[in-house]
């Protein structure tokens, strides 16, 4: 009844019965996650952009606490379980070791997201997603948000168990996938993670119910141990996303396994000390705490995403070539599949990715430079382009790979399905990139009124500020509608779709 | 060749291709050149976050500012006292939800030490059309050597998140013309308000 495997007729892998169930439970928990975020985008989009100025002061940062919570932590972890149930037991042949732990894990995540989303929808928690104390929420909220970590961490067990299993039960041979191995480096930085994120929000919680203090300072950065660092899963997650992706569509190759695996290794290495670049302009560290650890440790791990940055796109071509697209220097980029939404999500993510949230992110993790970006739209306006159209983008493109592989349903609205990696990448580009502009000029991020209506001087920004801000919004309503495509399509398909067996896929 | 999905068999311990080598060796130096920037930069530039850092109970904070006020203070401004401190003094600012208190007005061309201090939550001390930052965090005295080069009528917006009255929260420096500028100085500690803000767009 639990148990069995089916073949996968597309590509021959043997999938445990748990396996699909459990990818299916996450995803779909994932894409609910994304749509209550992506209300709250719009919402808070609409507020910024001060021609509409939709909500009050209240609802404002209300709404921009269940967007921040809702992407950076329920989509993106719930998506990565899901991912790591791929990468372990699927990838490998292999069972899902102890299931009903998964099970409970997820169930976990789940009281632990439903406890954080009540306590921010009744207004107990108006903290945004960093949470600074000691600006206090209900109590609900950090031991909703310690349960969600404990069932990811959970997870993150039993991927290291499946690998175990794996090679013990001989179900592969050779070394395990480069897919795998990126899935290995996520989970690995998520153990990091959510350490620091017990470190924290354990005296934090305590502290909410009246026991024992916490330190401003030390709250920021330990919490952005936990803060930074989970967007380093999303980096390696997403990296690995990548490889998968350009093997499912065009087949790309692993142009050389050492290089790439290196490069996943120092991830490891390198990216918890980075998160210290929160904390460039902070009283509490001296210069020299501060450039060792922004400067070496984080530049070793942009290294490792400037080597994937060439050997994702060498892979696609080596591997377009091998399909025989070899008239001149760029047959294989020509002939590419631009009308595989899989294909274009991942050609857009690695570029937006690459060339606008990586140079801004280097760019403002320097000392100096941060003292003109620190809490402007700056920032927003790079981690957009990372953690949005860089990695919700490469998720975006897999589902609609996991539609047909997991879930053995068409994907419905193909046609819609074509154009959303398009709309979202250029809505995207517009959004952080003018985004940016407005916080080098100056305009705060968290911020519901930047005409300071009521303050006791007034403040008078660039008239282009206007413009820029106007463009922003465009871009972010663009962005939306093809967030709102990707929902419909997937939702659609999965529960109203045409099944791909008749009679659901057998297991054995 | 194989595809990310799959195993590899044997070794995979190869020789990389020359391309990907030349590829590897020029992330890796320009990564070299960026960790070299910031230290370099901190060492011979005029502009760094680093300061006198010190501990300090939020209240005691807001007596030395109260202090500081009675003694230098020269009138009110929407309701906020305005502070004109001797040149080359210890001058104070306090963030609270929802103002930055005092007012200071300053000299060109001259050196303070200011320091800056929250007396509840985190805030975020920008320095409006300069767009220079700094994190206010409540229990830590924030002290910046700052050197005054630009007259004019700044502002001081709260970007950080600090409850529903946030936007409100505006403050005031006003820097009149001092003595003529000196000659450069080489401490790298030394923050000077110089005009990069040239590239942050405003036009005050």
């Amino acid at each position: 009844m639990n148990g069995g495997f089916r073949t996968c007729p597309t590509t021959s892998l043997k999938v445990h019965r748990q396996a699909d169930n459990l990818i299916k439970a996450n995803a779909v928990v994932a894409v609910v996650a994304l749509l209550v975020g992506g209300i709250a985008a719009i919402l808070v989009l609409l507020t910024r952009w001060q021609v509409v100025h939709l909500l009050d002061a209240t609802q404002f940062y209300r709404w921009l606490t269940i967007h921040g919570m809702n992407m950076l932590i329920f989509f993106i972890i719930f998506f990565e379980m899901a991912i790591l149930y791929f990468a372990g037991p699927v990838l490998l042949n292999c069972r899902v070791p102890a299931p009903k732990i998964g099970w409970a894990a997820f169930l976990l995540m789940v009281v632990g997201t439903l406890m954080v989303e009540w306590t921010m929808f009744a207004g107990k928690a108006d903290v945004l997603f960093t949470s600074y104390v000691p600006l206090k929420a209900h109590p609900a909220f950090y031991l909703g948000i310690i349960l969600f970590a404990v069932g990811a961490l959970i997870v993150c067990g039993i991927f290291f168990a499946t690998l175990v299993v794996a090679k013990r039960e001989k179900t592969y041979e050779g070394s395990m996938p480069l897919v795998a191995y990126g899935g290995l480096t996520a989970a690995i930085i998520a153990v990091i993670t959510l350490v620091h994120g017990a470190a924290i929000y354990i005296p934090t919680f305590l502290w909410s119910i009246g026991i024992g203090n916490v330190d401003p300072q030390v709250y920021r950065m330990v919490w952005w141990g936990l803060g930074h660092s989970s967007q380093q899963i999303n980096v390696a997650a997403m990296v690995a996303v990548w490889y998968l992706l350009g093997a499912l569509t065009v087949g790309a190759v692993v142009i050389n396994e050492k290089i790439s695996r290196t490069a996943f290794v120092l991830y490891i290495l390198f990216i918890s000390m980075a998160s210290a670049h929160h904390l460039l302009v902070d009283p509490g560290m001296g210069s020299a705490w501060k450039i060792v650890n922004t400067s070496y440790f984080m530049y070793m791990a942009v290294l490792a995403s400037m080597i994937h940055g060439f050997t994702v796109p060498a892979g696609i071509e080596v591997g377009q070539r091998i399909r025989g697209f070899n008239k001149g220097m760029f047959e294989w980029l020509r002939r590419a599949p631009w009308g595989d939404p899989g294909f274009s999500s991942l050609v857009f993510s690695v570029i937006i990715f690459g060339f606008i949230g990586g140079i801004t992110g280097v760019t403002f993790g320097t000392e100096q430079i941060n003292i003109i970006a620190h809490n402007t739209l700056r920032i927003p306006g790079h981690f957009h382009a990372t953690v949005v159209a860089g990695t919700a983008m490469a998720f975006m493109g897999v589902t609609y790979y996991v539609i047909p592989l997991i879930f053995r349903k068409k994907v419905a609205f193909w046609g819609l399905a074509k154009i959303q990696p398009y709309l979202f990448a250029i809505g995207m580009v517009l959004f952080s990139v003018t985004m940016t502009f407005a916080g080098s000029f100056g305009v705060p991020r968290r911020h519901w009124d930047i005409t300071f209506t009521g303050a006791p001087f007034d403040v008078a920004f660039s008239p282009a500020v206007n413009l820029v801000i106007g463009v922003m919004a465009i871009g972010g309503l663009l962005a939306a509608l093809g967030g709102a495509i990707f929902i419909l399509c997937t939702v659609w398909s999965v529960f109203l779709g045409e099944k791909m067996d008749e009679g659901g896929p057998e297991y054995v | 060749m194989h595809t990310g999905v799959e195993p590899p068999k044997g070794v995979w311990w190869k020789p990389a291709h020359k391309s990907e080598k030349v590829w590897v060796w020029v992330a890796f130096v320009w990564c070299m050149i960026l960790f070299a920037m910031m230290p370099l930069w901190h060492w011979k530039g005029g502009q760094n976050p680093s300061g006198i850092r010190a501990r300090v109970e939020p209240a005691a904070f807001q007596a030395r500012t109260m202090e500081f006020i009675e003694q230098y203070q020269v009138g009110v401004d929407n309701g906020i006292p305005v502070v004109e401190p001797p040149p080359g003094s210890d001058i104070y600012m306090y963030g609270r939800m929802w103002a930055w208190e005092p007012v200071l007005k300053l000299k060109t061309n001259t050196e303070y030490v200011l320091h800056l201090s929250s007396l509840d939550l985190n805030h975020g001390f920008n320095l409006y059309p300069l767009n220079i930052n700094f994190q206010i965090v409540p229990g830590y005295d924030y002290g910046l050597r700052i050197t005054t080069s630009e007259a004019g009528d700044y502002r001081v917006i709260c970007n950080e998140f600090c409850g529903v009255g946030h936007h409100l929260m505006v403050g005031r420096v006003i820097v009149e013309d001092g003595p003529e500028p000196f000659a450069g100085d080489d401490d790298p500690n030394v923050f000077k308000v110089k005009p990069i803000a040239a590239n942050a767009g405003g036009d005050r």
